[in-house]
């Protein structure tokens, strides 16, 4: 990528003259340049094409060529996330399929391959074709067979490709999908970096990350509900040894699609602002973008300078896809630090909240006087009090007696009469299943208390004991410490 | 193409009875809800009672035929019935060698080629409906397209990438005694070009619709009966000298009972 931007620093002087000319079309035009810009000239060109996530070499062309583009549909198993395969559909034996650059006004000549060993029909789809199907009804192509057909880049702007046979959504399912970049004559201004990105769902018939060789699940296609939504066509493509890098002050363009077949993409990189986003691949610039929409079967054009060091994750910011279903991806940004716009970690203290408060006073005595070996029952049964309302009164009531038939009372409890340690390990491990009080049966389920600390469980129980007409008595952190000590027991046992 | 038939019908004169005695089993026929609807939109199509063979032909078989019929050799047969691909896995124009096992499903083989073997054992290709037909039964019914578990099978059969050797012919049989319908390979029907419309899948009810002339050219009737919908696809992309690694055929013959 160094070798871009020292190669477009050689072309400014000649790209600068046509760049003032478009430039004034496009103002006329309000961004439209029509792209026509006559027969093509020169030798034939073999367009060189990239597997993700990198981009090819900008063309650095003034006039139209003719465009010559082979690519081959390759029906392979491949992993998709760790120990899980599936068996993808691929324009040029990876998914997305490979990156294609042209520049506006080219004439493509297209030469779709069926590599013989695979079983299904294919054809194309490019969105960034004027003609019918965008190339489909021109290359349906059997197995073993080859189809051409050309076009004229008319339109500037980064386009999706796919496959359109039947079942179009099965063969898109199966990772047939690509971009295509029609460059504006003038080009683009010099970035370090240009990187192809593309998300798609993914359906399999076992569960996310269920191992071996997963079949395509046509009924979770139908119904929408992806069991991977991946950048790049498998999980850590994009992560560790394989993660996208950058050094600090530099530019990055990323070249973001979204194959589908379903979902929309909501792109985002955590900790970066795009400085310019080219929406939906359009012309037009937006700028300071924190996340950007990408349909399916669209594709936008993000840019962004590199400040602070450190691993930017790409999501998609429909959150539970990014953390559940795979669509993760990093950035790496090496380089020294600038504490200036980012200070990390400056401060790491204690922060109260609301147990500031003097309503919590006893309380903070209460620790007090544990701290110096001073604790009274009287303290303990105050903190516990205070306790006892912010966190159990939701459900047993501020007067201890419970909800009829689903919080138990813990007024007069023969259970608590029975046992008086019992609420300590209650308050640790939780109760689920039916327990008798006061002879009715209840069956809420009580989550485990672990969030208080040992003071703060004896001084709740304390309170308890000593109050509604429980028989009184005393616990101390220490007998809390040690029922805490113990195994958790399993689910459903106990109680 | 008549006039290959001719030859073929010409050189079973000659040949009398076949090398291999083919199973053939009985299908009643009758009203059938294809995914081509005979009307283009939703009518039934009205299947005659006909046979079927019971396994698609085998390399073994068909090497019995081009050595029986030498004109379908590979190194003699014109390029306009064959493609230069017809029966390249085979070690030489008479032998298998060790890359096309004996009871392997044959592949590699012409539409052109297809016919003519089964001209040679008294019979014809499948129409699509009849295979169609065939096709929709499980082990135990003899429609079973409702049942999301066939429609399973058959795609989990997609999903299985083509680089390992072909499974012998002889899988389980269906209801009405015939195997290796789904699961195996892809399979010529007599009407093969009639099937698809456009190659561009998606422009359904698109004006242009009545410049192709097929059977099936209009509309599915069953959207999501992806897994039928596929071997369509798959079928009207190709052309009658055409072969591909994974495409076999099997035989039938007219009538519920032998010369009827």
């Amino acid at each position: 990528m160094k070798r871009v931007s020292q190669t477009v620093a050689t072309l400014v002087a000649l790209a600068g003259l046509i760049q003032s000319v478009t430039a004034a079309t496009a103002a006329e035009n309000g961004g439209y340049v029509h792209g026509d810009f006559g027969p093509p000239r020169g030798d034939p060109i073999h367009a060189v094409l990239t597997d993700p996530p990198n981009v090819p070499a900008p063309t650095y062309r003034n006039y139209p060529a003719k465009v010559i583009v082979e690519l081959e549909v390759i029906e392979k198993e491949l992993p998709i996330s760790e120990g899980v395969t599936y068996t993808f559909w691929t324009f040029g034996g990876t998914v997305p399929g490979k990156f294609i650059r042209v520049r506006q006004g080219d004439t493509v000549e297209f030469h779709l391959k069926n590599n013989p060993n695979n079983k299904m029909p294919h054809n194309i789809d490019l969105h960034g074709v004027t003609g019918p199907g965008g190339g489909a009804a021109s290359s349906f192509t059997a197995p073993g067979h080859e189809s051409q057909f050309t076009f004229k880049a008319l339109n500037q702007g980064i386009y999706v490709y796919h496959c359109a046979t039947a079942p179009v959504g099965m063969h898109v399912a199966n990772g047939m999908y690509g971009l295509i970049l029609i460059e504006p004559p003038e080009g683009f201004p010099a970035v370090e970096h240009e990187y192809y990105v593309m998300q798609g769902d993914f359906y399999t018939t076992g569960k996310y990350r269920e191992k071996g060789l997963q079949p395509f699940d046509m009924e979770k296609a139908i119904d929408e509900k992806p069991t991977y939504v991946l950048f790049n066509g498998a999980e850590g493509s994009l992560t560790g040894e394989k993660a996208l890098k950058a050094k600090t002050n530099e530019n990055v363009r990323l070249f973001i699609g979204n194959g589908g077949p379903n979902l929309v993409s909501s792109f985002h990189v955590i900790g970066e602002i795009f400085d310019r986003v080219r929406q939906e691949g359009g012309t037009r610039e937006q700028e300071n973008v924190q996340t950007t929409l990408i349909p399916a079967g669209g594709a936008a054009m993000v840019e962004f300078h590199t400040d602070v060091p450190g691993s930017y994750v790409m999501v998609d910011h429909s959150i539970f896809r990014a953390f559940n279903k795979g669509a993760l991806a990093i950035l790496k940004v090496d380089g020294p630090e600038n504490k200036a716009i980012y200070s990390g970690k400056e401060v790491d203290s204690v922060y109260l909240g609301d147990r500031a408060n003097a309503n919590l006073a006893a309380v903070t005595q209460a620790t007090k006087a544990a701290a110096a070996g001073k604790l009274t029952k009287e303290d303990q049964i105050k903190a516990g009090q205070q306790l006892f309302a912010g966190t159990c009164t939701v459900c047993h009531q501020a007067n201890g007696e419970g909800l009829a038939n689903v919080f138990p009372p813990l007024a007069k409890s023969d259970l608590i009469a029975a046992d008086p340690k019992r609420p300590v390990r209650i308050l640790l491990q939780g109760l689920s299943g039916k327990v008798t009080v006061n002879g009715k049966e209840y069956t809420s389920v009580m989550p485990p208390m672990t969030q208080l600390n040992d003071d703060e469980i004896a001084n709740i129980v304390t309170f308890v004991l000593n109050s509604w007409g429980n028989p009184g008595g005393r616990i101390d952190a220490s007998e809390v410490a040690k029922v805490r000590a113990e195994p958790t027991p399993a689910a459903g046992a106990g109680h | 193409m008549y006039t290959i038939i001719r030859i073929a019908t010409f050189a079973l004169a000659l040949i009398a009875v076949p090398v291999f005695a083919a199973d053939y089993a009985a299908l009643p026929g009758g009203k059938f809800a294809s995914v081509l609807p005979a009307d283009a939109t939703n009518a039934d199509v009205v299947i005659a009672p006909f046979r079927l063979r019971t396994t698609p032909v085998t390399n073994e078989e068909f090497l019995a035929f081009v050595t029986a019929h030498p004109e379908w050799r590979r190194d003699r047969t014109p390029a306009v019935f064959a493609e230069a691909r017809f029966l390249s896995q085979w070690q030489s124009a008479s032998a298998l060698g060790s890359d096309a096992q004996p009871t392997q499903p044959v592949t590699q083989v012409s539409w052109f080629a297809a016919q003519a073997f089964c001209e040679s054992e008294s019979a014809r290709l499948p129409t699509w409906y009849e295979w169609e037909f065939a096709a929709a039964a499980d082990a135990a019914r003899t429609d079973a397209r409702k049942d999301p578990a066939w429609r399973a099978q058959i795609l989990s059969w997609y999903s299985r990438p083509s680089t390992t050797p072909l499974p012998s012919a002889g899988g389980a049989a269906n209801a009405y005694g015939i195997r290796d319908l789904h699961g195996l390979v892809w399979e010529w029907v007599g009407d093969f070009n009639a099937l698809l419309v456009a190659s561009d899948s998606r422009d359904q009810n698109d004006p242009d619709r009545l410049k192709f002339c097929g059977a099936g050219a209009l509309n599915l009737r069953d959207r999501e009966n992806y897994a039928v919908l596929m071997r369509v696809a798959m079928l009207s992309a190709l052309k009658g000298a055409d072969t591909t690694a994974n495409l076999g055929f099997r035989c039938a013959r007219d009538g519920a009972r032998e010369g009827s």
